[in-house]
């Protein structure tokens, strides 16, 4: 069959087929997909689930493997950094059944905090790594990484990066070949990784990597192209295709798959036959710098970015100093950057919030992270998933020292929450600390598009599951029963009031806003618990004496023409924040 | 690179960019192209500014489109017509739809939507301008406005030979297939 295929929909399909039994991921932009088409299309063959986060998921899977059955742990390429803990040591006691992890990397930071390239990952932690370039070799490449993953017995590191995630080519997919299971034998001496064991291991981890190079040298998966003799480019994944396109057809090729260990002397080989060796990769001079290690002269990071994604215009412009020509606009358009929907349960939170003067706020990762921008400026820090707790706690030890009385409340995600965030309110709970923690309970991992998680009461097979009852964690953990709160985030007054008692309070305090994520299709729970029906609001026009003081809530349904405000009937779902916010009552429900 | 036609699709996240280029990249498989297609998808997707790109011609290597490629652009929403004019061709043809979305900035107002903008381009582009918006709500559903700029999209292109009611019939919500038939020859009237 034929079929026009993301890359992520291809790796699923790629696993599938290579007769893949268990498969974990959690959620992160570009790397979710693949967990979802495993989940949906065929969980009939594949039990896939969402993990808590990637160290549980990377965990799971390794345990999958050595139980006998191939295994899948998915992830965005800082979902490897919370993971690097199982994979280094998983790098040297290695694998029964085929294990392969894939690191979705996001050159230009479409949806991510920093733009780290993986690629030393598997150089870390010395195992072999594929890089497809499109979908059709993120199916094959796949399944490739299975067979090479039980010949050597280690884990095999797939990176992929949001253009090959995200775009779509034409795949042509086969059927699923059922993997024998492996008989699960005990072997302490292999999977025991104390220090007698791990020094044996460690040895035969460098015998491991010599016979990946020789096979690195030999596979198809490295492949030289020899056209004209003036020109050679060496590219690996999307940068390939940007390579490939703007060379043409003069140029030589050596496309590399397999990038971990090099091919060096193929790659000796190839740069003896061209004139000019160019290195073409995006981010960081990851076969540049082993290149030209060994006594290869090329030209690489001197002229090509490593800032940002690659695409033709660049490489084109850093290659040959060529640009197209464009159409230029003396009108500029203004910025558009994202928002919190119109209806976001966020948003009501995070106006009370921003009323709170010479506060500190700590942030985290997830759709909130929106609440550090205009007009709310809300947030003072992100770092990474599940540090709003941690990093508010040591800010608040601090300023008992510097400046006592001020105040620090961390914004946390439910899905963040249950990431890392229960081990950072822990230890502000264990040791005194004094900060408020504000767990955004939207009901739904929502950034990433509405994946379940521990707290929501189904898992990603759709089967019912029991929900994590927050406040009850809370407590376990050693947060006074009397320091939590639970508010509706849509209700300016129960936020005030939650924020006033829990900044007033001794010790560490938690507010948890309860309501679902305006995106979300409501499950069964949330009919139950909360009131959803839609009615829009209104601007009485005889009560507005055009203010503009609801335009401070940043809600895009609300937009002014002609000098008074308009709420847009077709994107208001009636939280009515901005009719809280009204002092002059002028906001009205439509119908009341 | 000559014989690739390179489509850009500009608008702002939740306007549905998605079914159209889907619609439209299926008939371009089946027709026998090499197909390439890009979307942005999470963070950037929450009202900001997002493009689908879809590539198609004998053989396509890169699934993006560089400044300076673009054949046909088609803007679901106006003001993002001069946020990715750059990549487009000189003589490329710009289908724009009359529709505006005020952005962050121009809600809160600290700054001031563009005015002229059809002008200006107009000057400098092979602009067509109309109202997808109203022809869908005339036809009885302003949901169908991305499949009226389909309609003109496939126009630009001069596919219009293709059988395009069955790729539609075959993509869109069952019992919609009439209205977005409709939908899409409008557009195609349209420009």
């Amino acid at each position: 069959m034929k079929q026009l295929m993301t890359g992520n929909e291809a790796a699923a399909r790629g696993a599938y087929e290579a007769g893949v039994l268990f498969a974990a991921a959690y959620p992160g932009t570009p790397s979710t997909e693949i967990l979802e088409n495993l989940g949906t299309l065929y969980k009939k063959d594949v039990y896939s689930e969402w993990a808590p986060n990637e160290k549980v998921a990377v965990e799971s899977a390794i345990g999958a493997a050595i139980a006998g059955g191939r295994a899948l742990a998915c992830m965005k390429h800082v979902g490897v950094n919370v993971a690097a803990d199982p994979l280094m040591t998983f790098g040297y006691t290695g694998t029964t059944a085929g294990f392969v992890i894939v690191s979705a990397d996001d050159p230009g930071m479409h949806s991510s905090q920093n733009e780290q390239d993986n690629r030393y990952y598997a150089k870390f932690a010395k195992i072999p790594m594929l890089e497809p370039s499109d979908s059709k070799e993120a199916l094959e490449y796949m399944k490739a990484a299975y067979e090479l993953s039980e010949k050597w017995s280690t884990p095999v590191f797939f990176r992929m990066t949001t253009r090959v995630c995200h775009s779509k080519s034409i795949v042509e997919f086969g059927e699923r070949k059922e993997a024998k299971p492996f008989k699960y034998e005990k072997n302490i001496a292999r999977y025991v990784a104390t220090p007698a064991y791990a020094k044996v291991m460690r040895v035969k981890v460098e015998e491991r990597m010599k016979k990946m190079e020789e096979f690195s040298n030999t596979t198809d998966l490295n492949k030289p192209e020899y056209n004209g003799s003036r020109i050679g480019v060496i590219s690996s994944g999307v940068a390939y295709q940007y390579a490939r396109e703007v060379f043409g057809e003069e140029a030589s090729y050596l496309k590399l798959g397999f990038t971990h260990p090099m091919p060096m002397n193929l790659i000796k080989e190839f740069a003896s036959k061209v004139d000019k060796l160019y290195i073409v990769e995006e981010l960081e001079p990851y076969m540049e710098d082993q290149i030209r290690a060994a006594g290869i002269d090329c030209i690489g990071k001197a002229v090509i970015p490593n800032i940002g994604e690659l695409d033709t215009d660049r490489v084109r412009k850093a290659v040959f100093g060529e640009e197209n020509d464009t159409i230029k606009t003396e009108k500029k358009a203004v910025d558009r950057p994202p928002t919190l929907c119109a209806g976001c349960p966020h948003r009501g939170f995070f106006y009370s919030l921003s009323k709170r003067k010479g506060i500190m706020v700590t942030g985290d990762i997830g759709c909130y992270t929106l609440g550090n921008a205009e007009p709310l400026y809300a947030i003072d820090t992100t770092i990474c998933m599940g540090a709003s707790i941690s990093t508010g706690h040591g800010a608040a030890k601090v300023f008992e020292k510097t400046e006592p009385g001020k105040k620090v409340v961390s914004v946390i995600g439910d899905s963040t929450f249950l990431h890392t965030g229960v081990s950072s309110l822990m230890s502000a709970a264990y040791n005194g600390g004094n900060s408020v923690a504000v767990i955004l309970d939207n009901r739904i991992t929502g950034m990433t598009g509405h994946q379940q998680n521990p707290g929501t009461g189904y898992t990603l097979m759709g089967e019912p599951a029991p929900q994590v009852d927050i406040p009850a964690l809370c407590v376990a953990m050693g947060i006074r029963a009397e320091n939590i709160f639970i508010v509706n985030p849509n209700n300016l007054e129960e936020n005030d009031a939650a924020l006033d008692k829990a900044l007033a309070a001794e010790g560490p305090s938690v507010i948890i806003t309860k309501w679902p994520c305006i995106l979300k299709k409501p499950s069964d729970h949330d009919k139950k618990q909360f009131d959803l029906s839609k009615k829009t609001c209104k601007v009485n026009a005889d009560k507005c004496r055009n203010c503009k003081m609801c335009l401070k809530t940043g809600c895009p349904a609300l937009f002014a023409k002609d000098g008074k405000v308009v709420i847009d009937q077709g994107s208001c779902t009636g939280c009515n924040v901005c009719g809280q916010v009204c002092p002059f009552d002028a906001i009205e429900k439509a119908g009341e | 690179m000559a014989d690739i036609k390179n489509i850009l699709l500009v608008g702002v996240g939740g306007q549905g960019t998605i079914l159209a280029s889907k619609i439209l990249s299926a008939a371009l498989v089946d027709s026998g192209y090499d197909v390439k297609m890009s979307e942005v998808h999470g963070m950037a997707q929450r009202g900001g500014s997002v493009t689908t790109q879809i590539r198609y011609g004998k053989k396509v290597y890169s699934p993006i489109i560089g400044r300076g490629e673009a054949d046909v652009m088609v803007c679901f929403e106006k003001m993002e017509a001069i946020r990715w004019i750059e990549f487009v061709k000189p003589d490329a043809k710009v289908v724009i739809n009359d529709f505006e979305i005020p952005s962050a900035p121009i809600l809160v107002g600290s700054a001031e939507y563009p005015q002229g903008i059809i002008e200006e381009l107009s000057s400098k582009a092979e602009v067509s301008v109309f109202e997808a918006a109203k022809i869908a709500k005339e036809l009885g559903n302003p949901k169908a406005m991305n499949i009226v700029l389909l309609g003109a999209l496939v126009k630009a292109l001069g596919l219009e030979a293709m059988d395009w009611d069955r790729y539609i019939s075959e993509n869109v919500k069952k019992g919609f297939e009439e209205l977005n038939i409709r939908a899409f020859r409008a557009g195609m009237d349209a420009i």
